[in-house]
């Protein structure tokens, strides 16, 4: 059968501009000659906008000297001696330290949020139920000033300071703890616990190895604590505590002595957690939903307990649904902790963004930078993500 | 006639039933208001010890809340004495006066006294049109998706910022305030990120290598950075980069850091939702004829819009949170004004920062809480075709 076309010719040509091909290079030209033009005009801008204001460009601000006061330090910082250099490192490792702590915190109220949910306890899953939809619908800015102005700063002044057990004090100016000071042989006693540490990781690989090859599980738990608790227990009690406590006290008007926790930290501690937790149990319960009914089922007939169910059949696999979306939640609790500029927590954004960019007006510069540390953190974290999902994806036939 | 053992059995069975007894009713303990709670509450003696914790957490909490808010509170008076313990020798809860008289500065800011029915008109145009468009039944939808997408932002900038050649004067930006303030950045953000998350979804999806490198570095970077460092470049930087002569007003930089900020979110939301089309539509739309946007337009978005839409409401409920944040660039959004109220020495007593905060979380949870009901809603309809 002849579908008319003779043998041999070539197909119909198509103007050149119809062409796929031709049309996708002049997009894509087209598209790089627009972003190229904003980028050159923006640029060029900045340098005419820059020069008319006075304002030096570059990093030369990095080493000159700060001049202003920094209430948490983690390192070495006075505003004589330091730059803005190191008010940067001043500021992201507070970035870091209330991250971290806030990660811990919204970890484990996170989980128990997300188990309790799926309690067959009505009273329980009502109780996270409603946890979950207040907190979720509640701007987090609207919790940091909360716990700040209407809870922390309004506790009554530094005369008359709650008193806790245990010498902690709590006032407007925050928490204020007895602080260890070392009496030497401290070093020792950390040496000893990070040994037992390491020890009770060689013996959870030994465990682990062991049951898959016997199918004996090894108490690992019991083990390890013995490891890190008693070497610890025994140094002590034949040296004695290597640590002196400096408790607070309390004067006429004042206390002195001991750590203060600011109420700024604790207040973004505090939201933060609060906050996180929430959506971390959402991702948990997801995760749990995630694992078939049949698992559950199949633990129970051979005579498994509901807890331990939960522990070695129902988290281990829920944690391949869970790990992903719960390090996005981590991520998004570090970028939330930059909402400390609200509340006066020195942290990257409050002293960077705000005060040293203030001072030395160089906003390019200084948000780059800012934006770049942010980057830094999500981008190996995602990679590290990826990786990750890679090695723990199930293997399919 | 003798009986046989035949007959003897008959006989015998006629001291049988014929019909299988009824279930008897399970026993009391297990059903009923005791049953529930022994099956709900009191299963085990740790289901036991929790409910006894939750129970006593609930029992301080609630009550503590109440008289608060209702039984202790304070809902008539005119200045700062009439909220205070020392004042009043009685315990004092919310202090409701300082809220009545700050409801306008709530809702309208600093916009001039005889210009206000201008924001309420706005309101009702939006309730309109954010109804036509969440009602799924409603009339001729595509008309408000155009009234929604074109004709509403246009009236509600000549509304609210004034247009001299229609007889409205200007009201300068710098006096808006409030829910008001609040309630626009929301629109703006949702009204510019839908179409441009939509079209870098698109981008990052697609075959030219360029679009797709600008598409996957806006969004990535983007949402690799916090909110307050786009609004702090959209607030010290942008004026630099324009000329002079163009130096957009405070909000809207403000405007422009969320809109840019809610697209790369947006735009991951829609990709999710357009990796689910399985990819016979694409071809088969190919296969027919389409041209590339005919084939989006048409048969992949309607598609991947459809079950995103319960994602597109969840962005949409962080963005509306997140609207609190120009607060830190200065601009006096619903909650920066209650920041500014509650400090105003007109009001000063210890229950005022409280009441004033309760009133924003109000706020807050009315619009998101309502937002994320319609999204369950809407998961649960689109979920009905899927289910056997």
């Amino acid at each position: 059968m002849s579908l008319g076309i003779p043998a041999g010719t070539a197909p119909a040509r198509v103007a050149f501009y119809n062409d796929p091909k031709v049309r996708s290079v002049a997009y894509q030209l087209a598209l790089c000659v627009v972003i190229g033009f904003v980028v050159y005009s923006a640029a060029d801008n900045a340098i005419v906008n820059l020069r008319r204001a006075h304002i030096a460009s570059g990093f030369g601000f990095w080493n000159n000297t700060a001049g202003f006061d920094i209430s948490q330090t983690l390192i070495e910082y006075s505003s004589q001696g330091s730059t803005y250099g190191r008010a940067f490192w001043v500021g992201l490792l507070n970035t870091l330290l209330v991250a971290a702590l806030g990660i811990i915190f919204a970890t484990i109220l996170g989980f128990t949020i997300g188990i309790g949910r799926l309690s067959r306890n009505w009273l329980v899953s009502r109780a996270c139920t409603g946890y979950v939809e207040t907190i979720r619908n509640i701007p987090l800015l609207l919790q940091l000033l909360f716990w700040y102005n209407a809870v922390l700063k309004a506790l009554p002044e530094t005369r008359d300071s709650f008193t806790l057990p245990l010498h902690i004090f709590l006032n407007n100016r925050g928490l204020i703890l007895p602080k260890p000071v070392g009496q030497g042989g401290e070093g020792l006693l950390w040496l000893l616990i990070l040994a037992g540490i390491i020890a009770t990781v060689i013996v959870h690989v030994w465990a682990k190895r062991r049951q898959e090859r016997t199918g004996e599980r090894a108490p690992v738990f019991l083990i390890g604590a013995g490891l890190v608790i008693v070497p610890a227990l025994v140094y002590v009690l034949l040296t004695g505590f290597p640590y002196n406590f400096d408790l607070p006290q309390r004067g006429r008007f004042n206390l002195t002595g001991g750590v203060e926790v600011a109420p700024e930290f604790a207040a973004l501690l505090l939201g933060l957690s609060l906050y996180t937790a929430a959506f971390i149990g959402e991702v948990v319960r997801a995760g749990i939903l995630a694992v078939s009914r049949g698992q559950a089922e199949a633990a129970y007939a051979l005579g498994l307990r509901p807890g331990v169910t939960l522990r070695l059949i129902v988290l281990p696999q829920a944690m391949r649904v869970i790990i992903p979306p719960l390090t996005s939640q981590y991520l998004n609790l570090t970028k939330n902790s930059s909402l400390a500029v609200a509340i006066g927590y020195p942290d990257l954004v409050q002293v960077f963004t705000g005060t040293v960019l203030n001072q030395t007006g160089q906003a390019v510069e200084v948000v780059a930078i800012t934006m770049a540390v942010y980057l830094t953190i999500s981008l190996v974290t995602s990679l590290a993500m990826n990786v990750y999902n890679s090695r723990m994806a199930l293997v399919e036939r | 006639m003798t009986m046989s053992e035949g007959d003897l059995a008959v006989i015998e069975l006629h001291f049988v039933r014929q019909t299988p007894l009824g279930p008897r009713p399970a026993p009391a303990s297990m059903t009923g208001a005791v049953g529930w709670l022994r099956q709900n509450l009191l299963s085990t003696p740790f289901n036991i010890a929790l409910t006894i914790v939750i129970a006593l957490l609930l029992v301080w909490v609630i009550p503590e809340l109440l008289k608060f808010l209702v039984i202790d509170a304070v809902w008539t008076g005119a200045d700062r004495d009439a909220c205070r313990e020392a004042v009043q020798h009685r315990p004092i809860g919310a202090c409701w006066p300082f809220v009545w008289e700050r409801l306008p500065y709530f809702t309208y800011g600093s916009y001039p006294l005889d210009q206000r029915w201008r924001v309420d008109t706005f309101f009702v145009m939006l309730a309109v049109g954010v109804f036509w468009m969440l009602w799924l039944e409603a009339p001729r939808r595509d008309l408000g998706a155009l009234y929604f997408f074109i004709v509403l932002p246009v009236t509600s900038f000549i509304l609210l910022h004034g247009f001299a050649a229609v007889g409205l004067p200007v009201v300068d930006t710098v006096l808006w305030g409030g829910a008001l303030v609040t309630i626009v950045v929301a629109s703006v953000g949702i009204v510019v990120s839908l179409p441009l998350g939509i079209l870098l979804a698109l981008g990052r999806r697609s075959q030219m290598p360029t679009v797709r490198l600008f598409s996957t570095i806006f969004i990535e970077f983007v949402r690799g950075v916090p909110l307050v460092t786009v609004l702090f470049m959209a607030s010290v930087m942008l004026p630099l980069f324009v000329s002079e002569a163009y130096s957009p007003d405070k909000l809207v930089r403000a405007l422009i850091g969320i809109a840019l900020f809610a697209s790369a979110y947006m735009a991951e939301v829609v990709r999710a939702g357009l990796q689910a089309i399985p990819k016979g539509q694409f071809e088969g739309a190919m296969a027919v004829g389409l041209s590339y946007w005919q084939m989006m337009r048409l048969v992949v978005l309607p598609q991947a819009l459809k079950v995103t839409i319960p994602n597109i409401v969840n962005t949409c409920i962080g963005l509306f949170k997140d609207t609190t944040l120009v607060f830190i660039v200065g601009i006096f959004d619903f909650l920066r004004t209650i920041e500014v109220s509650r400090i105003d020495p007109k009001w000063a007593t210890p229950v005022t920062s409280t009441t004033g905060y309760a009133v924003a979380a109000i706020f807050y949870l009315v619009f998101c809480y309502s937002m994320s009901r319609y999204a369950r809603a809407m998961e649960a309809r689109l979920g009905k075709g899927d289910r056997r």
